[in-house]
């Protein structure tokens, strides 16, 4: 109501209208979806104190589940930049039989419920399962060991670079990379200097989401990873156990610290990405 | 403006509504997972007994899902009315943590509220070619042995304490000599599941290990479910009294007013119907002559131990076994 009983002091500084009240929402919109259950979160860890809360973190056991958690999301949003972004290329760029059924495939890490995916992988990588017997002859033991983890971490993970690089891919144009031939540049030169400088941000957004959603991962990986204290017993499932004991406090200061670990991570990323935009 | 308010609350009020549900169950039982099938039955005869004698007509609803969780929810505020859990702990930690209900609630009911129990036994593969028959054989190298994170679980917490009560029985009260005992037998695990759910698919669909510690109700329905061809059960000679509590939840019905109707329905499980549906189910009546001597014919003699025996009390356990830097988790630190 201020606003027409006043006309004319706001409304001459933007050019779009309705901004007081958008991001008053926006504000209020993400103050009651993330930042109050967050805050949540750090208000229980601060009753332990910043000692407190060391003595936890600081602990061998906590101490090997994160690095086990980031890690592992760590390789497993590599394998998913690498081998998704061929996969975003080769369905922007090609044409075959049942393509619009693969590209559908593609997004079924998305909306299958963890437990099932978790559940189906060990099936199949475990030592007796259709891959995971194959595997055992080569000395290789997937199932029930880190490798589980960082396999069911990449194929939750793989729609997340697919569908964010496809775009991007998709409006780079075919006259560019002609372009760059008839100046002379080879097939490796027109990669490198036309399209990966096109792609990167997108493919580093991409890269983020996969690890962002591979650190927090419990429902799949809890099934494939053996769950053994110090060797295959991930953050969130550490949270769980503190839990069970009843353990508030502790439990949030681990989720808390992966919270900050994982705020810092993704803000170094979009930092650099913007700083790849810069260029 | 003025309409667009009246919209706007319109539209509040409908989502609102969408929520509250419309007719609500009269009683609310909080259970664990393999009690299902139990309380169906449990449910339909007591709402009919209910009726009889009252007049009234009731619903029941049960919920089911891993002990500790559940016993979580019903602090965090589920309204149970009753509860009928696992293990004695979870109940005392509502009452401890929630005050929801008397700390010496287990004496309010006969044998230690607990209206059926069950025990530790073995589930090993068809034939048994591994030659299981005591606690002592799971020990052996070369046997793997399938059981829950007793941390995330509450039924592995009695498998556990079953083996160090075995093993502290037979080396009459060498507390070391059954820690190593525990520590070897984890050794021979493959793999700790979260949840009992999560060890049986281990050992049932992916075919790992040689012998699954098992609830001797869960080892009985899943023989008759996946057929007596694929599987054996294996008694050993002693195994733990595991004692599933049942409990009033006095704050709840207190503000739902139906005490009377609660307590009827955990006094039904006394009764010869509840009794005979327990051994039914596979679990062991605490009044046995009540139920079908046919159901208790299928359960093998084992001397079972009781937990306070041996270990004192849960709270006691709980403190010594699964705390934060306790025996259990001693055993991984050694590693």
């Amino acid at each position: 109501m201020t606003a027409v009983d006043r006309p004319g002091r706001r409304r001459s500084r933007r050019t779009l209208p309705g901004f007081t009240p958008t991001l008053g929402f926006t504000l209020f919109y993400l103050g009651l979806i993330v930042l109050i259950p967050l805050a949540g979160v750090f208000f229980k860890a601060s009753g332990l104190g910043f000692a407190g809360i060391g003595q936890v973190i600081g602990s061998e056991r906590v101490l090997a589940a994160l690095r086990l958690s980031f890690g592992a999301a760590a390789i497993a949003a590599l394998l998913n930049a690498v081998f998704g972004s061929i996969v975003a290329w080769v369905f922007v760029r090609y044409e075959f039989p049942g393509k619009r059924l693969f590209d559908a495939f593609i997004d079924l890490p998305f909306a299958l419920p963890t437990a099932v995916a978790g559940i189906a992988l060990t099936a199949l990588y475990s030592e007796n399962g259709w891959i995971g017997s194959v595997l055992a002859h080569a000395g290789l033991k997937v199932a029930y060991t880190p490798l589980g983890i960082v396999v069911a971490m990449t194929f939750i993970g793989l729609p997340f670079v697919v569908r964010t690089v496809e775009p991007v891919l998709r409006e780079v144009e075919r006259d560019l990379e002609e372009a760059a031939a008839t100046l002379g540049a080879r097939r490796w030169q027109t990669v490198l200097r036309v399209i990966a400088p096109a792609v990167f941000p997108a493919l580093v957004t991409g890269f983020a989401l996969a690890f962002a959603r591979a650190v927090g991962e419990y429902g799949s990986v809890i099934f494939i990873a053996g769950n053994f204290p110090l060797v295959s017993e991930i953050a969130p499932l550490l949270i769980i156990i503190k839990l069970e004991e009843f353990d508030y406090p502790g439990a949030t200061a681990v989720a808390a610290t992966m919270l900050v670990l994982s705020f810092l991570l993704l803000l170094t990323i979009n930092l650099l990405q913007a700083w790849t935009r810069k260029k | 403006m003025r309409f667009r308010h009246s919209a706007i609350r319109l539209v509040l009020a409908a989502a609102l509504s969408a929520f509250v549900p419309g007719t609500q169950a009269d009683l609310l039982n909080v259970s664990y997972d393999p009690t299902r099938e139990f309380y169906k039955d449990i449910n339909q005869q007591f709402a009919a007994d209910w009726q009889a004698k009252s007049g009234q007509r009731t619903r029941i609803q049960t919920s089911h899902g891993g002990s500790g969780k559940q016993a979580r929810a019903v602090i965090d505020g589920l309204e149970a009315d009753v509860v009928t859990l696992a293990l004695a702990y979870d109940i005392d930690s509502i009452a401890e943590r929630g005050a929801l209900l008397p700390a010496d609630w287990q004496a309010r009911l006969p044998n230690h509220s607990a209206p059926y129990t069950s025990t530790i036994v073995f589930l090993v593969r068809k034939g048994n070619p591994k030659g299981i028959k005591t606690w002592d054989d799971l020990v052996k190298p070369g046997v793997s042995v399938i059981t829950p994170n007793p941390k995330t679980s509450g039924g592995a917490r009695w498998n556990y304490l079953a083996a160090w009560g075995h093993a502290l029985k037979a080396s009459k009260g060498d507390a070391a000599k059954a820690k190593a005992f525990v520590t070897a037998l984890f050794r021979n695990v493959p793999v700790l599941d979260t949840g009992a759910r999560g060890a049986t698919t281990t050992f049932v669909q992916r075919g790992l290990g040689d012998v699954l510690l098992a609830w001797e109700n869960e080892a009985l329905l899943s023989i008759g479910e996946l057929g007596p061809d694929k599987f054996d059960i294996v008694a050993p000679a002693d195994s733990i009294l595991a004692e599933p509590s049942v409990a009033l939840v006095d704050k709840n019905v207190a503000r739902h007013g139906n005490r009377a109707e609660a307590e009827a329905y955990l006094n039904f499980l006394y009764t010869p119907v509840g009794q005979k549906l327990a051994a039914k189910h596979y679990f062991r009546p605490s009044k046995p002559e009540l139920a079908d001597p046919a159901d208790l014919a299928r359960f093998p003699k084992i001397a079972l131990f009781r937990l306070d025996e041996v270990f004192g009390s849960w709270a006691q356990a709980q403190k010594t076994h699964f705390a934060d830097g306790g025996q259990f988790d001693q055993i991984y630190q050694s590693k």
